[in-house]
């Protein structure tokens, strides 16, 4: 809510020149969550400080909204930090607010927007995900001295430790204009929270306003990522309600879209999710299968593959999220596709621990990466349905070499590679899980290993194919 | 039957017998009268005519040019009415025999009896009518042809498959004809009971006369001292499913006891398919002489002729399944799928005497049966024996009664409607089973199929949870249907799932609570006196006001031991908590399980188990500390937000404070600022006392405030004093339950009223939560119309800053939040609770898991519905 700009530039009340606010007067500029302040808490000589403080009416941020399906409909935006914290909306309203000093026009000192001016920028709340060190790596690379203080979170329960807001003070020589456009990017970005009120066309100005030295910034990648992080994701809105009940973040139960690491091999190409495609495909060939019953299928990628080998003459994708499924049907241009493709694929909303007569009549069936987002209470319907019921001639099925956890760094030691994996298991357990299972319901099973193959801890996943 | 063109002969007028479910087909000439008479005989949604089909797909009744659609139509709405058990007449001229087939296989494919009315009329009467109708004007030879092709199989109608056919000749006949509708065979709906349903006997006639003693009946004997009959005084019912027969001691001792039952009226016997092949083989046909029907042929050439004539014509002349008690009992040798219940068809015949087969066999040379059981979805309960399983037990409403006595298992039977077991132990094992019977050690019957009534289908969801484009379905409560829509099934889908315990757990899942309606003080949102005056206005006197405890609210199913869990819920466990929306509570099974056990012997030291009979018991209520369960967010969000306002807005005041000192005016701004800082302090100080340290159970509190189920019960009909009354005593005796503070209100006691409103203001100035007001006599209490609101949380002021923010009760900021609407979460709420009650309800009567699973699942898709979370 509160930014101060101060100079020692002599004579340092030019400060008020070049921000276009006289030092004198207390202004109010009407944004649309609120009402920003300007006014000079010290105005001399040899030294001089800008206040920009951003009043925002919390009602205002619900009226943005368009109906009670949007997103933001959820608890969490009535006691929300954006009045205090130097956010993205607060990098909004500094745009606006000095708008002219930020495209370094000074018509009363033409020659002062391009003067370099010892500057010490003060915000007392910035969300800082990432830590202070990530600050540090934003504004460091661009000349500023970084100095941040720790917020705790709550004097009441020491124990709790730090939140994720620092008290932020930059130092350095620069132009103000550039002063303010390394705020005005880089705000949001350490904020990095959904803002689900900030549309693409914010972005959009948000990333114009880099030009000249985000190009060069050696966090560029991050700083893009974390803006397209940002878009917000409406289907999982009901979802998420049902995680809000529950005193759940809402994004929790997301976790199919944040793995912990990025699962590749040590010796990198092809990608493990190619290799693992590749191998499943090869075991139903093996199998001679010609229907195949894709569980699990996400957005659709080896029903993709399926479809595109004539082997396969009815492929059926099934998901238990149903915006998985309509991704999967746009992604694969299901409405544009020629009608022999069409006629061979099935997409349908289905869950593998519900019975379901849709699943019978394949030749295989794949659970890739399935079983372990299954808890193992439930796994004993999944076998059976899936071997039991739908019991078609070969299932196959992969999971995580939980041995090969050890090869990534990066990965703590019990950690799991996925934030919704109930479990990752060695290849002694998978074993004895398949031999049992394939025992009870009248399977054969093998084992394949697929990726990368470590001579002590095995191939990254592992693959199980039953045959009956 | 006479083949003449001249009218019959004056006789007694016609009485043409039809089935009352099946296929009538009308056949005749154009101009034979087919129309008229079926208007005079049938009503007219039961009649389909082929020239009405015609105008729905042309607009002209007589355009021959749209005969195949208008045929294709025919046949949709013949197979539609069938399906749904309909009495269907078609009216066409059903001449030509192709015409006929297509009728005769769609009856046949719905398992109903097709017959069929020959209107026989001269051409000249034919020719004669049609010239009277403007509307039609084929030529004579039409009509000619017709006659013809009527004529050249009229006498081999009943090789077509038509069970009867009727001929009338002439007009006099045809007018004069009557129709009487006759019930099915197998249609004994009028038959009330009670029944004792009795398993496969197998010869075994003295523990049948030992079971028949148990059940109460008294047996008759004839001089020689051989039971002939047996009644029950009071007047009930036995009924055999089938296979008396073969295998035991004694075949013709208990076809005797039997059929002498059966003919006094005592019992009714449905075929087996042991009496069908005794049956071929006592009438001479070639069968293989196998399963027992060696010792039956034995024991029976040692009777007298009389009595093989008489036992002969009985099994020849069983039925193959009854339909009992208004439809809601069936009962049949191997059971019956519901599409089968009160049809007859060779497969159903074969379905009830031999069950669901494969055609396959088995490693002993036995059939391969499909679970049909495990799918059935029916409303009767059907009962069966056939396959012999080691106990009898419920599986989705169906039972198998047969518990092997001949292989010397038992004899059992079912009493119904009561639902209770008798049986007696087999004297010895008469007859040693192809396949071992009675695995000790192996709960899983040896029938060849895997039995699991924990597995749900996704047909056993509310409709539109299989993805499938769908409105949504509904769900049938005590309390009306609740609309469940299908993108909210859909949710409900993927959460169910993903994170859900065990769906056999869920036997309920706690309702949304709908706030009081806002305050009439502009001051506050909450308070009591629209709590008190929203059940006064349905005619509610006494509520309770309950102390609202501020945690997570947590459902435990605490089962006393193993066994309780293996037979009701889960095997090898001993009970659950689960959350609001079915997910386990705890991450980490110690926890849950020293949670569970100090529940456990808090009820056991209430002496909870032997006062409500049960060996587990549902609790309602909520866990403490919220920081338990929320930690994660109190630090996200409310801890964060106190931590910005509190690094930012000092810094505010100390710039503004500066710019005082110049003399600029910045003092609106800076009062603001202050109250803003108030308002975090006091919002802080909200959530802190939602926070304590936990370490696995320890620092756990559980507040209990309802009682939800034991065995086959089901607490939602007791008061709020009884529920209060038991967690009392939960919390005497555990240190972890904690009492929940109460206070009955007279609602039209204005004193108690205002004592009310202290007694609140007491909790919520104290930092409590608020209260909850309930109707004392229970979740099913009734107001003006229907059920009404279980409860009405009124919350307190500092309580909702958590809720609406820190500064909401700024007097502008509250203007503007007291306009909110509660139509929608009130709704919500009661439907949630009609869905509560129901699935409590259900479970209670022992009805299968899909069944109770339902109305949970329907809760659980409402609970995704958009509605202000703020309520």
């Amino acid at each position: 809510m509160l930014l101060t700009i101060s100079t020692t530039h002599q004579p340092a009340t030019d400060l008020g020149y070049l921000l276009h606010k006289h030092p004198d007067r207390v202004q109010e500029f009407t944004q649309s969550h609120g009402t920003a302040h300007v006014f000079y808490p010290e105005s001399h000589e040899h030294r001089c400080t800008a206040a920009l403080l951003l009043e925002i009416d919390p009602q205002s941020l619900l009226r943005t909204r368009k109906s009670v399906s949007s997103p933001d409909f959820a608890l969490a935006q009535y006691v929300n930090d954006r009045p205090f914290a130097a956010s993205s909306l607060f990098a909004v309203a500094l745009g606006d607010v000095f708008r002219t000093a930020l495209k370094g026009r000074c018509t009363a000192r033409p020659e002062l927007p391009d003067r370099r001016l010892p500057l010490t920028l003060s915000l007392p709340a910035v969300p800082c995900r990432g830590g202070p060190e990530y600050a540090r790596r934003l504004f460091e690379p661009l000349g500023w001295q970084v100095r941040t203080e720790p917020v705790p979170l709550d004097p009441g329960l020491p124990d709790w430790g730090d939140s994720r807001y620092v008290g932020l003070t930059l130092t350095g020589e620069h132009r103000l204009a550039d002063a303010l456009s390394h705020l005005y990017v880089l705000l949001p970005v350490l904020d990095g929270a959904k803002h689900y009120w900030v549309d693409d066309d914010e972005i959009e100005k948000l990333l114009r306003a880099g030009e000249g030295w985000l190009a060069g910034h050696p966090e560029r990648a991050g700083i893009t990522r974390r803006y397209l992080s940002r878009r917000n994701r409406l289907f999982r809105v009901a979802i998420a309600r049902l995680a809000e009940v529950d005193d759940l973040d809402p994004g929790a139960d997301d976790g199919g879209e944040t793995p912990a690491i990025t699962e590749e091999a040590p010796d990198k190409p092809p990608a493990l999710a190619e290799q693992r495609a590749g191998a499943v495909l090869a075991a139903l060939k093996a199998a001679n299968a010609r229907s195949v019953l894709d569980l699990g299928c996400g957005p659709g990628k080896l029903v993709g593959r399926l479809l595109d080998d004539p082997q396969f003459t009815q492929v059926t994708g099934v998901d238990v999220s149903q915006a998985a499924i309509q991704f999967a049907h746009d992604r694969l241009r299901v409405e544009t596709m020629p009608a022999a493709q069409r006629s061979r694929l099935t997409l349908l909303t289905g869950s593998v621990v519900y019975r379901d007569d849709r699943f019978a009549g394949h030749d295989a069936a794949v659970l890739m990466e399935v079983i372990e987002h299954i808890d193992p209470s439930r796994l004993p319907a999944m076998e059976q349905v899936v071997f039991g019921r739908a019991a078609p001639r070969a299932v196959v099925v992969t999971t995580p070499n939980a041995e090969y956890n050890a090869l990534y760094e990066g990965l703590d030691h019990d950690a799991m590679r996925h934030t919704d994996h109930r479990f990752e298991w060695d290849r002694a357990r998978f074993e004895s899980w398949a031999r049992e299972v394939a025992a009870t319901y009248g399977y054969q099973v093998r084992f394949l290993p697929v990726g990368h193959e470590d001579p002590q801890h095995g191939a990254s996943t592992q693959m199980g194919v039953f045959h009956r | 039957m006479t083949h003449s063109t001249e009218p019959a002969p004056a006789g007694p007028p016609p009485v043409l017998s039809i089935p009352e479910t099946g296929l009538v087909l009308l056949v005749g000439i154009s101009g034979s009268g087919k129309s008229t008479f079926a208007a005079q005989h049938f009503k007219p949604t039961q009649v389909i005519a082929s020239d009405y089909c015609r105008g729905l797909v042309s607009d002209d009744e007589n355009d021959q040019g749209a005969s195949t659609d208008a045929f294709a139509l025919l046949h949709y709405i013949v197979n539609t009415r069938l399906r749904r058990g309909l009495l269907t007449v078609v009216d066409a001229t059903n001449v030509q025999r192709k015409a006929r087939e297509q009728l005769v296989r769609i009856a046949k494919d719905n398992d109903v009896l097709c017959s069929a009315i020959v209107l026989d009329v001269t051409e000249t009467v034919a020719r004669h009518r049609n010239k009277a109708r403007t509307d039609r004007d084929f030529g004579d030879h039409v009509i000619a042809r017709q006659r013809r092709d009527l004529r050249s199989n009229l006498r081999r109608l009943d090789k077509e498959g038509i069970r009867k056919v009727h001929i009338l000749r002439g007009p006099e006949e045809i007018s004069a004809a009557t129709i009487a509708l006759e019930k099915s065979w197998n249609d004994k709906r009028h038959l009330t009971g009670p029944f004792d349903i009795i398993g496969d006997v197998h010869g075994c006639r003295a523990e049948l006369e030992s079971l028949l003693t148990e059940l109460g009946y008294r047996i008759e004997s004839d001089p020689s001292g051989r039971a002939v009959g047996a009644r029950h005084p009071e007047g009930r019912t036995a009924v055999f499913v089938g296979d008396l027969v073969d295998r035991g001691p004694d075949t013709p001792g208990v076809l005797r006891l039997a059929m002498g039952m059966i003919d006094s009226g005592d019992a009714l016997c449905v075929s087996g398919n042991h009496e069908q092949k005794l049956a071929r083989s006592l009438k001479g046909r070639k069968v293989r002489v196998s399963h027992g029907l060696a010792e039956s042929l034995e024991q029976l050439a040692a009777q007298d002729d009389d009595f093989q004539r008489r036992a002969t014509a009985f099994c020849d002349g069983l039925i193959s399944h009854y339909v009992l008690d208004g439809g809601d009992l069936v009962v049949a040798h191997a059971g019956l799928k519901e599409e089968y219940h009160g049809r007859s068809s060779g497969r159903v015949r074969s379905f009830a005497l031999y069950g669901d087969t494969t055609g396959e066999t088995d490693e002993y040379g036995l059939p391969v049966r499909l679970p049909w059981a495990e799918q059935y979805r029916g409303r009767a309960t059907v009962v069966y024996g056939h396959t012999p399983v080691p106990k009898a037990e419920w599986v989705n409403n169906t039972i198998c009664l047969d518990t092997g006595c001949v292989f010397g298992g038992r004899l059992t039977a079912l009493r119904y409607p009561e639902r209770e077991i008798v049986d007696v132990a087999a004297e010895h094992t008469w007859y040693e089973p192809t396949r071992p019977f009675l695995d000790p050690g192996d709960s899983a019957p040896a029938t060849g199929t895997v039995r699991d009534p924990g597995l749900l289908g996704i047909s056993d969801l509310p409709a539109g949870a299989d993805g499938a484009d769908h409105p949504g379905g509904a769900v049938e409560t005590a309390f009306g249907r609740v609309r469940v829509p299908g993108q909210n099934a859909l949710a409900a889908l993927e959460v169910m799932s993903r994170f859900a315990v065990d769906p056999r757990w869920l036997l309920y899942l706690p309702p949304t609570m709908a706030p009081a309606p806002t305050s009439a003080d502009p001051a506050l949102l909450e308070r009591p006196a629209e709590a008190l005056s929203y059940y006064r206005g349905e005619g509610v006197d006494r509520v309770v006001c309950q102390e609202k405890h501020m945690g997570s609210r947590a459902v435990a199913v605490v089962c006393r031991d193993e066994h309780a869990a293996a037979r009701r819920f889960v095997p090898g466990t001993l009970g659950t908590v689960y959350t609001r929306t079915g997910r386990p509570f705890f991450r980490d099974p110690g926890t849950e399980s020293a949670v569970l056990a100090e529940l456990r012997s808090a009820i056991t030291a209430a002496g909870l188990w032997a006062e409500l009979d049960t060996d587990w018991l549902a609790l309602d209520g909520e866990l403490l500390p919220w920081s338990a369960k929320a930690a994660g967010l109190i630090r996200d969000q409310y801890a964060s937000v106190g931590a910005a306002g509190r690094a930012a807005l000092p810094a505010a005041q100390g710039v503004l404070r500066a710019a005082a000192d110049r003399g600029l005016d910045v003092a609106a701004l800076a009062g603001r600022v202050d109250r803003r800082l108030d308002g975090i302090e006091a919002f802080s100080a909200v959530y802190r006392r939602y926070t304590w340290d936990t370490d696995g159970p320890a620092g756990l509190r559980y507040a209990p405030f309802m009682v939800l189920a034991a065995e086959g019960a089901d607490f939602s009909g007791r008061d709020h004093l009884w529920h209060m009354s038991v967690a009392e005593r939960l919390a005497e005796a555990a240190p972890m339950v904690l009492p929940t503070r109460y206070l009955a209100v007279d609602t039209t006691d204005l004193h108690e009223a205002d004592s009310a409103d202290s007694w609140w203001r007491g909790l919520v100035s104290t930092g409590g939560e608020g209260m909850v007001v309930k109707p004392l006599g229970g979740p099913l209490t009734k107001g003006r119309k229907n059920l009404v609101q279980p409860g009405l949380k009124v919350r307190g002021p500092e309580y909702l800053r958590i809720i609406y923010g820190p500064d909401y009760l700024d007097p502008e900021r509250l203007a503007t939040l007291r306009d909110r609407r509660l139509g929608r979460k009130s709704g919500l709420a009661l439907s949630e609770h009609k869905l509560g009650v129901e699935s409590l309800a259900r479970h209670a009567r022992g009805e299968p898991l899909w069944r109770v699973h339902e109305p949970v699942f329907g809760a659980l898709a409402l609970e995704s519905e958009p509605v202000d979370p703020r309520l």
